[in-house]
């Protein structure tokens, strides 16, 4: 058996996920970040974006996190999200929608619209295309 | 039979005062069960998050925090987490009492106090009580969400991060059990380094003493956003659990009222049967009276 350590996932609203992991892959705010056992003691901030967590057997799992933080200690990662979804539960029409809205938003000089409010809005937008785009990957592969 | 009527109309009044408090019991029984729900639903994130404050407490970090600074106390800050509305037994008045308890003792030492209500029943308590009330949030319902709590909390850590406050405490009702809610004090800022020592047993492996963090992007910005985020959440479960508590509460007070009623009902029953009686023999000894006297 390979090593392993626990991830634990919790957002505001309920625990996501708990138990042993190999390895946890998250997109930090310096850019993705990927954590193996023994990994030393890291305190980050998560952008939005996709978490892949490979389960003991193998098996990976897609979360998707709108923000939150990371905290790595050597024996248990936690995930402090902001809000999480299992990423089968998303939505590509969904988040294809959103990312057109913020962009029109974003073009839209008229509108007297908040621009960090929109910004934000199409980051996750995309996010969310990203997650959806590498579960595909992956069905597409296996 | 004068009398007998008055009976039977208090005994009126009195069966319909039972309605309203049994509908009232049962209404608050199925808000308590959302409530739990929702309050074990919020317990991870502040169980998790407080552990990791406690490790960064433990850690030895390169930047010391405000937060982290235990400064001389000379104005205390106090976040009262109360209920909107009454009808919900002695749950307020238990909290209020031990918030004064802690204030006297502070005021004692010659500290003064700046409060927080969190819900329409402490700012109603502090206007009365007189005092410094520095914001209120009420109206957030059965299930208040974060965005409700963070104007008032920014406005307490605003007074923190200007040295205007030197402490800052959280009250709220603790849900022990359906039967049992409890008033408790805790102790938000500055973290104390034992603060996540509640559940970490597993974590206590021998490590060097003087170990850090590697934070990313930097150890001040991602301290000042997760220990904000950290108060927040711990005042958002003081409030979740406070309106599950909240609902115990009045199902408990309802029912003893629905059981008071009923032990009323009874007792004026008993009168007005004594009573009813009495004027039916008295008819029956005047007929037969008059009966003889023919």
């Amino acid at each position: 058996m390979a090593k392993s350590f626990k991830c634990e996932i919790v957002s505001a609203e309920a625990s996501i996920f708990s138990g042993a992991v190999e390895q946890v892959i998250a997109a930090g705010v310096m850019g993705d970040l990927g954590i193996l056992p023994g990994h030393t003691p890291l305190l980050s901030e998560l952008s939005p974006g996709p978490v892949r967590v490979i389960h003991d057997g193998g098996q990976e799992y897609h979360y998707y996190v709108t923000g939150g933080f990371i905290e790595v200690q050597p024996e248990v990662v936690t995930i402090l999200a902001d809000t999480a979804v299992r990423a089968d539960d998303l939505d590509e029409a969904a988040a294809e929608e959103a990312r057109q809205h913020a962009l029109k938003e974003l073009n839209d000089s008229n509108a007297d619209l908040d621009y960090s409010r929109a910004s934000s809005e199409l980051a996750e937008a995309v996010a969310q295309l990203r997650t959806i785009q590498q579960l595909r990957k992956k069905a597409g592969k296996g | 039979m004068a009398a007998g009527k008055e009976i039977r109309t208090q005994i009126g009044s009195i069966k319909n005062t039972q309605k309203i408090t049994s509908a009232m019991e049962m209404v608050a029984a199925s808000k308590m069960r959302k409530a739990q729900e929702r309050m074990s639903a919020s317990q991870p994130y502040a169980r998790q998050i407080r552990n990791v404050v406690g490790h960064i407490a433990n850690a030895n970090p390169e930047y010391r925090h405000d937060y982290m600074v235990d400064r001389e106390v000379k104005r205390v800050g106090f976040i009262v987490v109360s209920t909107d509305r009454g009808l919900c037994g002695g749950l307020n008045a238990n909290l209020f009492k031990a918030v004064l308890k802690d204030a006297k003792a502070w005021q004692d030492k010659g500290v003064e106090l700046d409060f927080c209500a969190l819900g329409a029943k402490a700012s109603g308590f502090f206007r009365k009580y007189g005092g410094r009330l520095v914001s209120a949030t009420s109206g957030m319902g059965e299930a208040p969400e974060i965005e409700d709590l963070i104007g008032s909390v920014k406005v307490m850590l605003e007074a923190y991060d200007a040295g205007q406050l030197d402490r800052l405490y959280v009250v709220h009702n603790q849900f022990v059990n359906t039967m049992t809610q409890k008033p408790a004090v805790r102790q938000l800022l500055p973290l104390s380094p034992d603060m996540g020592a509640d559940n970490s047993q597993d974590e206590e492996h021998s490590r060097p003493a003087n170990w850090d963090y590697l934070y990313e992007p930097d150890a001040k910005v991602l301290l000042d956003r997760l220990l904000v985020r950290f108060i927040e959440s711990q005042v958002y479960q003081g409030v979740v659990e406070n309106v599950a508590c909240e609902q115990a509460a009045r199902m408990i007070a309802m029912k003893s009222a629905t059981d008071n009623a009923g032990d009323l009902i009874d007792e004026l029953q008993l009168v007005y049967n004594k009573a009813r009686q009495a004027a039916i023999t008295q008819e029956i000894s005047e007929i037969v009276g008059g009966a003889a006297a023919v």
